[in-house]
């Protein structure tokens, strides 16, 4: 048999474009992007932008309308919506985002292991989720934000408890899609160890996927935690957080509407962002 | 001449299903063995026996004289390694050609890390890639690239045998010719043991030493390439002979019909 002398060219590059290049060309990730980086800046920079404190009453200019002076016009207790809104973001996307890390990295671990190994690592895993899945998510919100007590706390316990579920199921069935595909059979041929392939091999294959499921998830996490607020066993006043911002201006509907829709309005366009930035880092990731 | 490969009896069992039922065979070094079989007959089950992807229910598979145990130790993974069918799915999509063999030669202390790079360049070279292929990812190439990378990645870590499961059955006709000159040339640069797996006997009659046909889990024969060619043991091996769709015969430069006077 003669050897082959030519070398076959190589494919050009199909993606030719940088990373940022990428982006641009994904729409829903840019407008995502943009919108929650508007909101993050607010928050970081809100000390700069605003003269007002949060919390600071002024009863002599209680519930007035949008103005000048106050962008998005003042509560019952004369504080500076916008200032409060602001505030609330800080609030609320700080315990959003802090409250996903644990469940974030214990679900695509538990989920690699259960996917990967299969067999009763797969069982006890997945008896565990569906046992938890069995609870309405709700029900275990208030019951722990009842039994340690209103604020924080309660909204961080449960998130460990419960949030992990959804990562844990969605990279379970990615990892047992990935375990019969021949590089992860590849892997075992060459010897390395179960723990290696799944860090190594299986983790970047399933982390883009989990990012998505992330940004979904933190929108529902960001509705609970408003939703918690409302029912007044979240986060405690006279700290500003949507939830409790909403069901303050709840009284003052006919008059001064804007109370609760502003913060209803941060809640949505909130949502959209996260979901624009999940949509379109799938987008991203399938275009290759 | 030296045993590379010896199956003693392997039995493995899906439920009530044999998908291997008592294999018996040999491999001499510097050999290539062709396995031939219809779809499920048990070719890519008995494949991964022998890698240690999948533990026999009964029976031993040895390398040389060494029993295979069920925990392989990291030296006799390395003396065996497969290149596999689908060059699509056997290279991870996220990792780039140079992690792809730098895992692999660092793993098994090959080179040391300030080789590796002029290491992989190297085995790219072997496999006829450029060395600018190193900072590529597996979509960027084509399914022949694909399967060359594979059995770069495979021959990185120096084997003494080599499994091709179905190599070429993925690939256009033109690269399959490529990928089995290829092959051929690997083998004896390198002085390779190679289980050849193919359901296409042409290509198993291009690159065997030896043949084996394997019927719903059992072997139904093993000769001499030349011998299984010209008169083959088994009922079924002349029934898979026969079942070999034949070319017509050129009588013309031209193609295939005669041309016009």
């Amino acid at each position: 048999m003669k050897n082959t002398t030519a070398y076959p060219e190589l494919q050009t590059d199909r993606t030719g474009s940088t990373l940022i290049r990428r982006i641009l060309n994904t729409p829903s990730l840019l407008a995502g992007s943009i919108m929650f980086a508007v909101l993050i800046l607010l928050a970081i920079f809100i000390p700069y932008i605003s003269p007002y404190n949060p919390t600071e009453q002024n009863l002599s200019a209680f519930l007035q309308p949008p103005s000048a002076a106050h962008w998005l016009g003042t509560d019952q207790l004369g504080r500076d919506l916008f200032t409060r809104l602001i505030y609330a973001a800080r609030t609320d996307l700080t315990i959003m985002v802090l409250a996903e890390i644990i469940p974030f990295c214990t679900g695509i671990f538990l989920g690699m292991v259960a996917g990967y190994y299969g067999k009763w690592a797969d069982n006890v895993i997945t008896l565990i989720t569906d046992t938890f899945i069995a609870f309405p998510f709700y029900l275990i919100v208030i019951i722990v934000a009842f039994a340690s007590g209103a604020g924080q706390r309660g909204i961080y316990i449960t998130f460990i408890l419960v949030g992990w579920i959804v990562f844990a199921r969605v990279v379970r069935g990615l990892s047992a899609s990935f375990r019969e595909q021949e590089w992860i059979a590849s892997a075992q041929t060459l010897g390395l160890s179960g723990p290696r392939i799944i860090l190594r091999h299986l983790l970047p294959n399933v982390l883009p996927q989990a990012v998505v499921v992330l940004m979904t998830d933190m929108v529902g996490l960001l509705v609970a935690i408003v939703t918690l607020g409302y029912l007044g066993i979240g986060i405690a006043p006279p700290t500003p957080d949507w939830g409790t911002m909403i069901a303050d201006g709840q009284s003052f509907i006919s008059t001064a509407w804007w109370l609760s829709a502003v913060p209803g309005f941060a809640v949505v366009y909130t949502g959209i962002a996260l979901s624009l930035v999940g949509d379109g880092l799938a987008d991203l990731w399938r275009k290759k | 001449m030296d045993l590379s490969l010896q199956v003693n009896d392997v039995t493995v069992r899906y439920g009530g299903f044999t998908a291997l039922d008592n294999i018996r065979l040999e491999v001499q070094q510097h050999t290539t063995l062709g396995l031939v079989g219809e779809s499920g007959s048990g070719k890519s089950t008995l494949a991964r026996v022998i890698a240690g992807l999948i533990i026999p229910d009964q029976g031993q598979v040895l390398l040389g004289t060494e029993p295979l145990s069920r925990k392989r130790t990291r030296e006799q993974r390395k003396s065996i390694q497969m290149i596999f069918q689908n060059p699509d799915a056997s290279l991870n999509p996220k990792h780039s050609i140079r992690q792809i063999l730098a895992e692999a030669l660092l793993f098994h202390k090959i080179v040391g890390r300030a080789e590796v790079e002029k290491r992989s360049r190297q085995l790219l070279e072997r496999v006829q890639l450029e060395g600018k292929a190193l900072d590529k990812y597996p979509h960027e190439f084509s399914g022949g690239q694909r399967q060359r990378i594979a059995i770069a990645r495979a021959l990185s870590v120096e084997p003494s045998l080599l499994i091709a499961d179905e190599p070429t059955s993925a690939l256009d006709v033109s690269v399959q010719l490529n990928v089995l000159e290829l092959l051929g040339a690997l083998k004896s640069e390198l002085n390779l043991t190679m289980l050849f797996i193919s359901h296409d006997l042409g290509v198993i009659h291009a690159v065997s030493d030896k043949v084996a046909v394997m019927r719903q889990g059992k072997l139904v024969e093993i000769s001499p390439k030349d011998k299984f060619f010209s008169r083959p043991e088994a009922a079924y091996s002349r029934e898979l002979l026969s079942a070999v769709p034949q070319m017509p015969t050129m009588k013309s430069s031209g193609g295939l019909h005669e041309p016009r006077t």
